[in-house]
């Protein structure tokens, strides 16, 4: 919104004050300004009033005229001008020799063979409208010469506050809001708004109108006739354009010029459209067509403005064409209501259209504003156009009021809030400075909530500190640490482990940390050939792309793997990133955090790669747990999962996740040449895990001894186990030395180092111990090398 | 027998001084010394001397025998000192100056500055707390103050899932579960409660250079008795100065915040130019970093807490944000596209 400090000044003195200053206050107090701060008029000078004396066309052109000027000098000046519409008798803005217009001084030049001293001026060439078309047309009754700045108001600083710093505010939707603010920050009185007294027509007939539905707080309406002016002011258009708007014509300029001054919305109908104003909704859907001439769909939770039956506004949001004002309209029915905020917001979400006025509706206006804006707009139409007739009583229906607002608090609750100290002198005037109606009783205070802050801004304790604090200026707190006690800190087990599992995959294995989105993107999967895991969707959702919320990061992470194949002949890449498992019984999502680890390479083999990845979620096991995990084959149910190598991870008997080779089919969209591998696991299932933390056991002194077995065997899991099964406290440590494969199978060599703390190891003993593996195994049909 | 023990000596000397090579010197040693060696032929034949002479020649073959022995040390350390030489010469001059093999991991940058935030704040003994992406809308909105009709709990701008639970718009959404776990500990024991729980949040919006519909967050609270604005200014003054490692200045302006009042918007003092105005800050000196508050009354009494008798202070760190100030990355997306071109060059922290 912009904000012209002319307007504001009309209702808080700030002469003799530093208005840039006051602007900067104003961004930390109240609602943020935006940097750039425009000085209107301050690129001109020199321009002055002129009257064309005489018109002659220029004898080699079509479009140029010459004229001669009165600009309040002894002689006339030649000037030479190509606007269309000048009269002899006109009065206009004149650019004279040695004014200035931006970079460029005016000065006597030859124009197609006439010489031109000055320059006539449309108003766009002055900034003061957008209308080019030709030269400013001045009406008002100005002696010749007078330099223009100094009859309206073209000076002018405007500055822009963000609509969303304003959305708690209803009341600084208009200047006199804003001026109340400028009011308290500069410590000056802010002046009454100029109304007239709408009980001198209370003799009038009232307008017929029925407030139907409660989405309508209030309807105030008035009916005004004998509109003799079209257009308004210089320097009400002025303000409207510097204020972003366009000057139309009369009626509506001061429909916004009130808004604008008074945050309130207003609309003006013809009478004879709205003989029974209802306010209402309908049960059935319709079009209508607004002021615009766009047709929009109106349903049954829009509230209307109607003629009995018949809409003829969107309440709130946008008047119908079929009442405007017309050229033959006489009388006419300003409309200054209020609505339910929430509605309003809600129907312009679905009409997808939103205009000044809803923006103001949505943020709670106050309703007691509704009176005071007639008051105040027929103050200006009658100084404007004298002949202009009120010719109805002021008619108001008053659907319910908010409550009043009156808070009770103490100078402790205040100090212990600001934790600074305010005196209670600065705490009742800066209340009072902002329209509340503080009084203290010593340290006791009492607060009444004036009604624009009342609609839902100000209702707590904890809302007068801030108007307090803001005026005092969070630049001037005295700030200092908190009195409260210290208490040690203990890190989250979760936390610890996430932070562990990146620094081994980083630091140890090289691995990326990707990141990634909760959805399964239907279009990357289908082109990977991978389905859509059937999982919980997100409502209404109406790109299938986001649609469904993901079971696992692996395809995610299959999909990434994709995009990156130029990235490097090897890589590996992780996350640890939230899954939904379908819902748990109370009806809630079953939200999963799981560590995802993906490797590729185009270097080694499938088979050297998932051992790789194994092994690094055994690192991981073990950095953390101090635990061996195990890998048990499982079954292939999803289409990126290999049919023969997909093995779930288990440790302590608990299955954390599962380990597999990407599916042939899936692993050719991604790289035809490449090796693929995944795993996954349950990040918080994991943690749950009981370390087993480091045993520490006193060296023996008696030397080691290692013996080496080769099996006949395809997998290491049976010889592991029956290791494992001889339970023989003597065997520290089991190594595969070697694997090979010849014609008769595979054989996987075994270190197993035999340690005594008391004494020095026999052979036999040692021999015992490998003899019972080997006869274990042998029943196992595993059979040592020959 | 003199003569003899005396030509050995001079052998000695002589066959030592012409040996280079260990085995030699080996060889000669058995010659010599050895079983079968010339000294020890000698020593057998004391058995003929009379008993006069055998104590002198005794001291005559000890001597010749020390000497020989002192000699062959001499050679052998003498030849050790050889080889090494020899092994030392035939190392070859290695070329270390190969361009070293950099290969490494790297970490998502938010984790990195995830981790810097957290670091600051564990020292100012805030617990870090984690918690779901997916959320209710009574911890989502409701325990917020937030209303029903409010803007934020529009399906255009939340994504709501088919249970009725939806995937949290701001790290706030863990406030009320926080404040609950640690409200015992503050009204039995007075412990403060003090915690940051960073996390993902998810708003529907579409995406461009500056927008994601998935983002990370940093939520802070500390909640005691008699915890004021003051408070609130000091603590976010100094975390900020901790995380950007340098004085920031911090100023206030009102925000409008439904969870909090007063509630603000936090600007800090321009990173680049430190105030004096710059393109990055569109010259205005500062920079607006993360909304902020005193937390809202009915929100403390949501979460089970009297707001009679404490008060608290709460932030919310855009860490998507600070990530991509810290490293100057320009576009959002860049941080979830996964592109390891992009991502594997935050190896580690620079801090």
């Amino acid at each position: 919104m912009f904000l012209s400090m002319n307007w504001i000044s009309d209702f808080v003195d700030l002469t003799g004050l530093d208005k840039m200053e006051l602007i900067r206050k104003f961004s930390l107090s109240t609602a943020e300004v935006e940097n750039e701060i425009f000085f209107k008029g301050s690129d001109f000078s020199g321009i002055v009033v002129a009257e064309i004396k005489s018109v002659e066309d220029h004898p080699k052109s079509e479009k140029l005229h010459l004229l001669k000027v009165d600009i309040g000098e002894a002689e006339l000046v030649d000037v030479v001008c190509g606007a269309p519409n000048v009269r002899v008798g006109m009065k206009t803005a004149f650019a004279k020799v040695g004014a200035k217009i931006g970079e460029i001084e005016i000065a006597p030049r030859p124009l197609a063979g006439f010489m031109s001293n000055g320059m006539c001026c449309s108003e766009k060439e002055i900034g003061i409208s957008d209308d080019n078309s030709g030269i400013m047309d001045i009406t008002d009754d100005v002696v010749n010469g007078t330099d223009l700045k100094d009859i309206y108001e073209i000076d002018d600083i405007v500055f822009e506050v963000d609509n969303k710093s304003l959305t708690n505010r209803p009341d600084l939707w208009g200047h006199y809001g804003i001026a109340r603010e400028f009011a308290s920050l500069a410590g000056r009185e802010l002046k009454p708004l100029p109304q007239v007294d709408l009980s001198q027509y209370n003799n009038l007939p009232k307008v017929d109108l029925k407030i139907e539905d409660d989405l309508c707080q209030r309807y105030s309406c008035l009916q005004v006739e004998n509109i003799t002016k079209n257009v308004s002011p210089v320097n009400m258009r002025i303000r409207l354009y510097y204020c972003g708007m366009r000057g139309i014509n009369l009626l509506a300029d001061l429909t916004n010029y009130l808004m604008l001054e008074m945050g309130q919305p207003m609309h003006a109908f013809d009478s004879r459209k709205v003989e029974k104003i209802r306010i209402k909704c309908f049960a059935e859907p319709f079009t209508f067509q607004t002021l615009d001439g766009v047709d929009r769909n109106i349903d049954e939770n829009t509230l209307m403005i109607c003629n009995d039956n018949t809409p003829v506004a969107i309440a709130g949001i946008m008047g119908g064409l079929d009442s405007e004002i017309v050229e033959d309209t006489t009388t006419l029915t300003l409309e200054s209501a209020t609505f339910n905020a929430a509605s309003i917001r809600k129907s312009t979400v679905r009409l997808g259209h939103r205009t000044d006025a809803s923006n103001r509706y949505e943020k709670c206006l106050d309703p007691e504003m509704t009176v005071p804006a007639i008051a105040r707009f027929v103050n200006l139409l009658v100084s404007i156009d004298p002949d202009a007739k009120v010719v109805s009583a002021l008619t108001d229906e008053y659907a319910y009021k908010y409550p009043k607002v009156t808070l009770d608090f103490d100078k402790a609750f205040i100090d212990k809030y600001t934790g600074i100290e305010i005196a209670n002198d600065t705490i009742v005037n800066t209340l009072n400075s902002l329209g509340f109606k503080a009084s203290n009783d010593g340290d006791n205070f009492t607060v009444e909530v004036p009604s624009w802050r009342a609609t839902k801004d100000v209702t707590i304790k904890a809302d007068i500190v801030e108007e307090i604090t803001r005026i005092y200026g969070y630049d001037n707190f005295d700030i200092h640490t908190a009195a409260a006690p210290l208490y040690p800190v203990r890190a989250k087990a979760e936390k610890t482990v996430e932070d562990r599992i990146k620094d081994i995959l980083v630091h140890r294995y090289s691995l990326h940390e990707l990141h990634s989105y909760v959805w399964q993107y239907y279009d990357e999967y289908k082109a990977l050939g991978m389905d859509i895991e059937e999982n919980i969707k997100l409502q209404g959702a109406t790109n299938p792309n986001i649609e469904t919320i993901r079971k696992s990061i692996i395809p995610t992470q299959l999909c990434q793997v994709k995009t990156n194949t130029n990235f490097s002949t090897d890589f590996g890449v992780f996350e640890i990133g939230r899954t939904v498992d379908g819902l748990k019984s109370d009806g809630l999502c079953n939200e999963r955090k799981k560590l995802c680890v993906t490797l590729y390479s185009k270097t080694k083999s499938l088979e050297s790669l998932y051992v790789e990845l194994a092994t690094m979620l055994s690192v991981i096991s073990d950095n953390i747990k101090h635990k061996a995990l195990n890998f048990t084959p499982m079954e292939a149910t999803l289409s990126y999962e290999h049919p023969r190598n997909l093995n779930a991870i288990s440790c302590d008997g608990v299955v954390l996740g599962k380990i597999g080779v990407v599916h042939p089919t899936v692993a050719k969209k991604i790289d035809k040449k490449a090796s693929i591998v995944f795993a996954e696991i349950d990040v918080p299932m994991l943690t749950e895990v009981a370390d087993a933390g480091i045993h520490y056991e006193e060296p023996s002194k008696f030397p080691n001894m290692e013996i080496d077995l080769s099996f006949m065997s395809e997998t290491f899991a049976p010889i592991g186990k029956a290791i494992k099964d001889a339970n023989c406290e003597l065997i520290k440590n089991v190594q595969v030395v070697d694997t090979y494969r010849d014609e008769n199978g595979k054989s996987i060599t075994v270190r197993l180092t035999f340690s005594n703390p008391q004494k020095t190891l026999t052979t036999e003993e040692v021999m015992e111990v490998a003899n019972g593996i080997i006869e274990a195994l042998a029943k196992e049909n595993i059979a040592l090398k020959s | 027998m003199r003569e003899k023990l005396e030509a050995i000596r001079v052998k000695a000397e002589a066959e030592l001084s012409a040996i280079t090579e260990q085995s030699e010197l080996e060889n000669f040693r058995v010659q010599v010394l050895g079983k079968k060696g010339e000294l020890t032929s000698l020593l057998k034949m004391m058995g003929s001397l009379s008993a006069e002479e055998r104590p002198i020649m005794g001291q005559v073959v000890n001597e010749t025998r020390a000497f020989v022995e002192q000699k062959i040390a001499e050679k052998q350390a003498e030849i050790k000192e050889l080889e090494l030489k020899k092994e030392i010469e035939s190392t070859p001059v290695f070329d270390i100056s190969v361009p070293a093999n950099l290969t490494r991991g790297s970490y998502h940058p938010i984790t990195l500055v995830q981790r810097q935030c957290e670091s600051v704040f564990r020292t100012m003994g805030f617990n870090i707390e984690d918690y779901s992406e997916i959320v209710t809308d009574y911890e989502c909105f409701e325990a917020l103050n937030i209303p029903k009709d409010h803007p934020a709990r529009d399906m255009q701008d939340t994504y709501y899932l088919e249970n009725g639970q939806l995937l949290k718009s701001h790290t706030s959404a863990a406030q009320n579960a926080i404040y609950k776990k640690y409200k015992d500990a503050l009204v039995n024991d007075g412990m403060p409660i003090k915690a940051i729980f960073p996390g993902r949040c998810f708003r529907n919006e579409a995406t461009d250079a500056c927008h994601e519909n998935t983002f990370f967050q940093m939520e802070g609270v500390m909640v005691d008795k008699d915890i004021s604005i003051s408070n609130l200014i000091y603590f976010m003054k100094t975390m900020l100065s901790e995380v950007f490692q340098k004085d920031i200045k911090v100023r206030l302006r009102p925000g409008f915040f439904p969870f909090v009042e007063p509630g603000f918007e936090l600007d800090i003092s321009c990173l680049i130019c430190g105030g004096e105005g710059c393109p990055s800050c569109k010259h205005s000196g500062w920079l607006e970093l993360c909304p902020c508050g005193m937390i809202h009354p009915e929100v403390l009494k949501a979460g089970g807490i009297d707001p009679e008798e404490y008060t608290g202070f709460a932030f919310g760190l855009g860490l998507t944000r600070l990530a991509m100030m810290k490293y100057g990355v320009k576009d959002i997306r860049d941080l979830n596209s996964g592109s390891l071109k992009t991502l594997s060059q935050f190896t580690d922290d620079e801090n």
